[in-house]
């Protein structure tokens, strides 16, 4: 299986002004900051979570809790697969009883990451509200899932492969469409 | 990634292999700490623990490291099974394989043991202690503490102390340890002391005091105390005074280093009670690691389906 | 009539190691000489490029029969003797019950005759129901042919009861055959002490348990100035022992196994218990010593201490199993393996396997010199096998060296005229 890029879906600037609404999204429909928190899944929801905890941070002038969320215990697909995925730590060092917790990740799909996700989110405690944030939206729903704040609702086929890159780990931002050629 | 479907000893285990096992236990730590300590990962597989002897911490530890992680476990005591209706290993083996166990986890008596049921069953089989020779999953959680203590287990200097003629601990704790890089060392009297054990590249002692000078962490075997029965040292009086640990002999060893013991302790015999509850003893944080590590264990080896997708 | 025709003799007692034809008429040897007529009616079988031997003789099996027939049976047992090339067994009296009397010899004699492929030469018990407290009736079961009496399995604890069975024994001919085995030292080991058994977590048996009964038994010897064998040597304290003992004279010699000198102590590595045995398989060191004893003469014979169980019996924990293991049928492509590496010359290996035996225990054969039982064997050095269980005749399928490759293989025995087995099929049958 070969990858090959089609075209791109967002360069830097879209990516940064992506974030920028959905920071002011979020800061809207909650009525500011109040009992907020940040989660970022695992692993590309990381670096967006801590872009868009700066974004509220200079809207706001307030400094979210953020905290890093590994699904891989509660992924459905396990025994599907070769050899176990590696386990990464939960890093939540803040309580999130009664909180309104909103989960960041970078492409939302089939909803079965958002799913493992929500269940990973509720082992922790019980918030008053979870929210989904995501870069793009790619539709090709299996659960019904919908994300709150979607950066680019993006029309796919299901040979394609969306790859959102940051800097943080790949080196460059943007978001490339792909395609699977056999 | 994990490749193999028994885990049966420490001697087969690449570094690699180790460090996999010991880098996993850390996220399955901080589910033991949490409210909710379970995690849907193992759902629908089951783990049999099958006793062949006596054991309360192992067995609680692997049965707790299951339901953590969503398996079903069943514990199967020597005493309640069709073992002593004379039921051979192998039977009681392929019974519970044709009941569906994904893993079963195996205590004996008998060195190799496990390697006999792993040889004649589907499922995967954790030695969980057998005879004299291997306690894989002890020694990686002796391991697992030292590192997290320690940071690296490399360049560490490791005594061992006690009975290690008839210690499953000290071999697996041996080779994983060298494994890992670290200098051992071992000390206790010479009828308690297997032959050979130069050849692995360990310092033998038989002065407590020399073995324990600088030492950065010391691991205290649990004395059988049936052995002095069997004429291997005069009295326990006198194993307490010339190899039991007490402050004065830790203060020997490196400001700091820690005290391990796999347990159940003889207080008094091969460790004093100041000593077992002293500051450099992390007994209690061992039983906790077992935990973490035995989740750890079961999550790497119950892997293994089709092929990998992409997500 | 038969004529073995155009092989490579060797005859270790009759100093003759060249390509001869052999006559055999009558259940004996008649002729040997180069390019021997044949004679009307003769059976030609052409050993060219194959050894011929004197039939083999195996001092130590284990026939299992009386009383243990799930493990081997004399029927059973003598054919992996004739697949293994063997003309001859003498069977250990470790059956139930231990054959100790006239009787129980006279028994197996029975059985023997009725049912088994070659010959059988029953061991006699040293002690009643070998329980080493009071003698057996040695002289009386020397009077219906037994020429070896042994506690085989069970050594002799008590140096008295040793002392006398030796001074008994003296009287009727008979040799003394000692499993040396000190049981204080031993204790309940199942290998080989050392770093394999300490590694392996399992209870070792130390060299010294041997020795120290070799020396003990070799003592009580020079001492009665009786014949002594000492069974399975397997250490070279041992073998030290023997060789001083034979340089000052006393009447001692000994044998070794094949596994002792194929493998050590390292084969137990995977746990499996066909290579559980008594003595164990030892270290390298001492393997290396008992080959230089073959090799120099110290030891006097090969004996395979054939040992069958049953698959149940063998398929529990290591420390759980009997032990022993299947030796007939491996036998000579393990010597000859040795032989192929230039460890042993073979006319050692065919002494220790043949003459030696039948010197050691006075028995029939041992040559082929004209007059001689026609008892032979014909040797394949180039015939290779990787033997599977089912491939085993004997019940016993307890054996380290099944699915390995194999190399010299017995192709033709001959006991008494009569052939037994041809080209790996039993005629006995």
């Amino acid at each position: 299986m070969k990858l090959v890029e089609k075209n791109q879906i967002m360069d830097p600037d879209g990516m940064r002004r992506a974030i920028t609404r959905i920071a002011h999204e979020i800061i809207e429909k909650n009525k500011g900051t109040d009992g907020l928190v940040l989660v970022g899944v695992r692993r590309r929801g990381v670096p967006l979570a801590v872009r868009l905890q700066a974004q509220i941070n200079e809207i706001e002038g307030v400094n979210l809790p953020l905290g890093i969320l590994d699904i891989t215990l509660y992924r459905d697909d396990l025994t599907t697969l070769d050899h176990q995925p590696v386990v990464h730590r939960t890093e939540v060092p803040f309580s999130i009883q009664g909180k309104k917790v909103v989960l960041v990740d970078d492409v939302l799909y089939t909803g079965r990451t958002a799913r493992a996700a929500l269940d990973a989110i509720i082992d922790l405690g019980r918030p008053q509200q979870i929210q989904l944030a995501v870069l793009v939206d790619r539709g090709h729903r299996e659960l019904p899932i919908r994300a709150d704040y979607v950066g680019k609702n993006l029309p796919t086929s299901s040979k394609e492969v969306v790859s959102v890159r940051v800097m943080e780990i790949d080196q460059e931002d943007r978001v490339v469409l792909n395609e699977i050629s056999d | 990634m994990w490749k193999r479907k028994d885990l049966l000893g420490i001697k087969e285990l690449s570094a690699d292999e180790i460090n996999q096992i010991l880098d996993q236990a850390v996220p399955m730590k901080d589910i033991i700490k949490r409210d909710i300590k379970k995690v849907p990962t193992l759902r629908g597989k089951s783990v049999i623990n099958l006793f062949y002897e006596p054991s309360t911490r192992t067995r609680t530890s692997f049965e707790l490291a299951g339901k953590y992680l969503s398996a079903d476990t069943v514990n199967i005591a020597v005493s309640t099974s069709s073992v002593v209706k004379g039921e051979t290993l192998i039977d009681t083996g392929k019974t519970i394989d044709v009941m569906g166990a994904d893993v079963v986890v195996i205590r004996h008596q008998a060195s190799g043991a496990p390697h006999l049921l792993a040889k004649h069953i589907k499922a995967k089989v954790i030695n969980a202690g057998d005879g004299a020779h291997e306690h894989p999953t002890q020694a990686l959680l002796d391991l697992f503490t030292i590192k997290e203590a320690k940071g690296s287990i490399e360049g560490l200097t490791v005594t061992i102390l006690g009975d290690i003629l008839h210690s499953r601990v000290a071999r697996s704790n041996i080779w994983g340890l060298k494994k890992l890089g670290a200098k051992v060392r071992v000390a206790g009297p010479s009828t308690l002391m297997p032959p050979g054990l130069g050849d692995w590249g360990v310092e033998v002692y038989h002065r407590v005091e020399d073995a324990l000078e600088g030492a950065d962490v010391v691991n205290v075997l649990r004395l059988q105390l049936e052995r002095q029965q069997k004429g291997l040292f005069p009295t326990i009086r006198e194993y307490a005074r010339q190899w039991g640990l007490n402050s004065r002999r830790v203060s020997l060893a490196k400001p700091g280093a820690m005290v391990l013991h796999p347990g159940p302790m003889n207080r008094g015999v091969e460790i004093s009670p100041e000593v077992a509850d002293g500051l450099q003893s992390v007994i209690t944080e061992q039983v906790t690691n077992g935990v973490a590590v035995r989740m750890a264990i079961l999550y790497l080896m119950t892997g293994g389906g089709v092929s990998d997708v992409p997500r | 009539m038969f004529l073995v025709k155009g092989g490579m003799l060797v005859d270790p007692a009759a100093g003759i190691k060249a390509v001869r034809d052999i006559l055999l008429q009558d259940g004996k040897v008649v002729e040997i000489g180069e390019h021997l007529e044949r004679p009307e009616g003769a059976e030609v079988y052409d050993a060219t490029g194959k050894l011929v031997t004197p039939g083999l003789i195996d001092m130590h099996v284990h026939l299992r029969e009386p009383g243990l027939e799930a493990k081997e049976t004399i029927a059973s047992g003598t054919r992996a003797a004739a697949m293994g090339g063997f003309t001859s067994v003498c069977c250990m009296p470790n059956t139930n019950p231990v054959t100790d009397s006239l009787a129980l010899v006279e028994a197996v004699q029975a059985i023997s005759k009725r049912d088994g492929a070659v010959r059988v030469f029953p061991i006699g018990a040293i002690t009643k129901g070998s329980q080493g407290q009071e003698l057996a009736e040695i002289g009386d079961m020397a009077q219906a042919g037994v020429r070896a009496v042994s506690d085989d399995g069970k050594p002799v604890a008590r140096a008295e009861i040793m002392r006398l069975a030796l001074e008994y024994a003296k009287m009727f001919e008979v040799t003394v055959v000692s499993h040396c085995e000190e049981q204080s030292l031993a204790g309940d080991g199942v290998m080989h002490y050392g770093p394999m058994s300490a590694m392996l977590g399992l209870k070792g048996i130390p060299a010294a348990a041997e020795e120290v009964m070799v020396a003990r038994d070799i003592i009580l010897a020079e001492a009665a100035g009786a014949k002594l064998h000492i069974a399975h040597i397997s250490t070279r304290g041992s073998l030290e022992l023997v060789r001083a003992a034979k340089a000052r004279g006393v009447n001692v010699s000994c044998e070794v196994t094949p596994h002792h000198l194929s493998l050590s102590d390292e084969a137990v590595s995977g746990y499996s218990t066909s290579t559980k045995v008594n003595p164990p398989l030892r270290s390298w060191d001492h393997v290396s010593a008992l080959r230089q004893g073959l090799a120099d003469g110290t030891i006097d014979c090969i004996a395979t201490d054939h040992a069958p169980h049953t698959i149940e019996e063998k398929a529990v924990e290591f420390g759980a199993a009997p032990f022993g293991l299947v030796g007939l049928e491996t036998a000579v492509p393990l010597i000859m393996e040795l032989v192929r590496n230039k460890e042993l010359d073979i006319e050692r290996a065919v002494a220790a396997l043949s003459s030696n035996p039948a010197r050691v225990f006075g028995l029939p054969g041992g040559t082929l010199q004209p007059g001689s039982p026609a008892d032979l064997t014909v040797i394949d050095p180039d015939l290779e096998l990787v033997l599977k269980p089912e491939d085993l005749r004997s019940q016993g399928k307890n054996s380290p060296f099944l699915g390995t490759e194999l190399k010299g293989f017995p192709v033709l025995t001959m006991v008494e005229g009569q052939v037994v087995m041809r080209e790996r099929n039993l005629l006995a049958d």
